[in-house]
């Protein structure tokens, strides 16, 4: 766990209300968030390492089918995604940098820039689940136009994997509006507090699950 | 390591000592709106205690039904769906709405920031955050009772549960998904404060074992608690949306179910063990006036358990027609998990040697727990063996098993440690006498009521019906007499408990003259815990000086 300390640091110089009156001082209140994040990130990977795991035995099961249905995914807007997305992580890691520098108007424009390309993700994504849904791609249609019937297991993943991506998208994007609108007000001091870190950890953990799903869901099937 | 001689503390001197400034946290505010705002630990270990107390007897109430069914061969107390239904709700609500978080969230919330000299938890917000996630959850679960109960068992196995059980399950599977959250920022608090909130001179290996136990459990939620929530997820999208992850017609596997489930519910079952090993820990080496023996193979026990426990989970599907390598895999690696546990039974009996030993309440519930837990961790080592295991499965030997665990070690441990720091909780003494007829009733009881268990699972009763052959009723009936006995064992301390907090003598500081920081504080201990720096130069457990100062 990081524990550098970061510029203007020391107890005596901060706002009263940085500092939690349980935690002794700031870097100790630090440590504890950054920590708390990253426990949390490793609950996340097994929340999803479920849906990977189930992906991975059945793909073993049913290969042809799977592959067979992984090929109606609509790849151009999944791969438009993936370039917005890794953007939007850019500028997210960007905006933490920024921070740790106290540089507030570099902070809001990198926070309203991520949040304007998660808007746009989620837009592109709303898109490609109506293609999906007017070409009857879910398992409960009645004219399901794949023949295997693992193919509707595969159809299922998809829209569970992209489906609670999505949620932890929307989550993000909750996150970063409440603290813009926090740094714009100014109710906080950017370097002496873990909010902006941890939003971005939060933001590249989304980014980074979405780097698994791309391959498995889009580009499955695809090869030759 | 120094050793502080202990000072032999005048309970009379101690009750007169120094009158605090600062008013102590029950009486620091009275109304309700600030018990259900509060953020102090203390107040939500209380918080947790009133819930999970609600949900253990919820619980406790199908028990008595179950038991009731039983007594006679025909089905004639409840239909046969009904008797699903409560089995059904006596699971839900035993294992997430009480075994899972009454040690943790109640002890563990109340006590882990003392025993490090802390005065919160590293995340309070959260904390009060898992209170409510987890009666949310518990009240969807209450609500699909009430709305006409779900009848698939705690497992919710598919396929039954996602193509043909007609009753709320849905419902119960989202109360059980959202008490997952709270599990989680449980685990995420605990670890954290351990990791950062000791104090300068309390390293990691001069922790309380109490500590330790919480720790290891908290790794345990973290790790095992998401795989439940995606599980269910997965069977709630089945249900509501007509997704088939684990639908047979698709091709889907529903192994593939019961393997993501007892990822997590074989783990869980160590989330409802290992905080009670750290309970009576504490216990016996106050009563035995010992030192713990062999301090660090206890934490390396409990580290093992804890990492061993999330590769055994294939033992529960011996029969379920996974490949019989896999089967020998998990049944070697389920003999494995015995060592630790083992290990720490072996230093429990070797710390009472040469013991003074006495037998408050507490002491009386903790040897009770060494005894139950051992008869409970053999009989798994029967069950981990997959010829006996092929003959037992699903009968009551392996309800028995798991009640000797669950119920003989998590809910003996949880009496011992609430009797053991009701003076801190609450500044008041309970009733002693009281308290060890309850603790023997409740061992003499448990016994009657799950022993005739392992010999009617030998003989052939399988779990999970309410109608038997009339050669099995004589064991059911011990047993359902037996758990007559063991409800009045639960209800007694409901009534002394309640009535020691108004006529009970008021505790001092330390009444059982016991070390840890905890015990430095008064009783009940002020708002911020400390109303000096505690003094942590101290060893935990020195009750006796060591004879040869190298001993480690």
């Amino acid at each position: 766990m990081s524990k550098t300390p970061f510029p203007g640091q020391e107890a005596a110089a901060l706002p009263p209300r940085a500092l939690a009156s349980h935690f002794h001082d700031l870097s100790q209140q630090k440590a504890a968030h950054d920590l708390g994040l990253w426990i949390f990130l490793a609950t996340e990977i097994l929340f999803f390492g479920g849906l990977f795991a189930a992906y991975l035995v059945y793909a073993l099961l049913h290969p042809g089918p799977f592959f067979e249905a992984a090929a109606e995914t609509e790849i151009l807007i999944g791969t438009i995604n993936t370039a917005i997305l890794l953007t939007s992580g850019l500028t997210a890691a960007l905006a933490v940098k920024a921070a740790g520098q106290n540089r507030h108007d570099a902070v809001l424009l990198l926070i309203g820039i991520t949040i304007l390309l998660g808007l746009a993700f989620l837009a592109a994504k709303g898109f490609e689940y109506w293609l999906d849904i007017h070409h009857h791609l879910y398992p409960t249609s009645p004219d399901f136009p794949l023949e295997a019937p693992a193919a509707k297991l595969f159809w299922s993943l998809y829209w569970v994997m992209t489906g609670l991506h999505a949620v932890h998208m929307t989550v993000g994007l909750g996150i970063w509006a409440v603290i813009w609108e926090m740094a714009r007000r100014r109710n906080f001091s950017l370097s002496d507090n873990s909010r902006v870190r941890i939003a971005g950890l939060y933001w590249a953990f989304v980014d980074l699950m979405w780097l698994f799903l791309w391959p498995l869901l889009y580009l499955a099937g695809r090869a030759g | 390591m120094s050793d502080i001689p202990f000072r032999d503390v005048d309970l009379e001197e101690d009750e007169a000592g120094p009158s605090t400034a600062e008013a102590n946290y029950l009486e620091e505010r009275f109304s309700l709106w600030s018990w259900l705002t509060t953020t102090d630990h203390k107040r939500i270990g209380i918080l947790y205690l009133i819930s999970t107390t609600f949900f253990f007897f919820i619980g406790g109430a199908a028990a008595v039904l179950i038991r009731l069914e039983l007594f006679t061969p025909a089905g004639d107390l409840l239909t046969d769906d009904g008797y699903n239904k409560v089995f059904t709700l006596h699971g839900v609500v035993m294992v997430w709405f009480f075994l899972v978080p009454v040690i943790p969230s109640v002890l563990g919330n109340f006590l882990i920031p003392l025993m490090l000299g802390a005065k919160d938890l590293a995340f309070p917000r959260l904390n009060l955050a898992s209170w409510y996630l987890n009666i949310i959850g518990g009240g969807f679960a209450v609500w699909a009772m009430l709305a006409g109960g779900v009848d698939t068992g705690w497992t919710f196995y598919t396929p039954y549960s996602t193509a043909f059980a007609n009753s709320h399950v849905s419902l119960t599977a989202i109360g059980v998904f959202i008490s997952g959250f709270s599990t989680i920022a449980t685990g995420v608090n605990m670890i954290v404060t351990v990791h950062t909130m000791r104090p300068a001179g309390m390293g990691w290996f001069r922790m309380p074992l109490f500590v330790w136990a919480i720790y290891a459990t908290s790794l345990i939620m973290l790790l095992s608690t998401p795989v439940l929530a995606i599980v269910l997820t997965l069977l709630i999208t089945e249900r509501l949306l007509g997704l088939g992850i684990f639908n047979p017609e698709y091709g889907g596997d529903p192994i593939l179910f019961q393997h993501l489930f007892w990822f997590y519910s074989h783990p869980a079952v160590y989330i409802m063990i290992l905080p009670g090993m750290g309970v009576v820990t504490e216990v016996i080496t106050c009563f035995a006036r010992r030192r713990v023996f062999g301090y660090k193979a206890m934490v390396y026990a409990l580290l093992a358990i804890a990492v061993i426990g999330f590769f055994v989970w294939g033992h529960h599907m011996f029969t379920s027609g996974q490949s019989m390598y896999a089967s020998l895999t998990f049944s070697f690696l389920s003999f494995i998990v015995a060592v630790p546990s083992a290990i720490k039974v072996f230093n429990w009996t070797a710390t009472l040697y040469r013991g003074q030993i006495t037998f408050e309440a507490s002491m009386l519930y903790a040897m009770g727990f060494v005894g139950l837990f051992t008869m409970g961790g053999l009989t798994g080592l029967f069950l981990a063996s997959v010829p006996v295991d092929l003959h037992m499965h699903d009968t009551y030997f392996v309800v028995a098993h798991f009640h000797y665990i669950m119920v003989g070690g998590m809910v003996s441990a949880f009496f011992a440690g609430l009797h053991f720091w009701w003076p801190k909780i609450t500044g008041r003494m309970y009733p002693e006498t009281a308290a060890r007829i309850a603790a023997m009733l409740m061992f003499f009881g448990f016994n009657l009521t799950f022993f005739p268990q392992f010999i009617l699972g030998n003989i052939g009763m399988p779990r999970r019906y309410h109608a038997y052959p009339d050669e099995f009723q004589v064991w059911h009936v011990l047993s359902s007499a037996g758990a007559v006995i063991l409800a009045a064992a639960y209800l007694m301390p409901l009534f002394y408990l309640a009535w020691s907090l108004i006529w009970g003598r008021k505790a001092g500081r330390n009444p059982w003259r016991a070390h840890g920081l905890e015990w430095q504080t008064t009783s009940p201990p002020p708002k911020h815990n400390f109303l000096a720096n505690p003094d942590v130069s101290g060893d935990v457990y020195a009750y006796h000086p060591r004879r040869n100062p190298r001993d480690e």
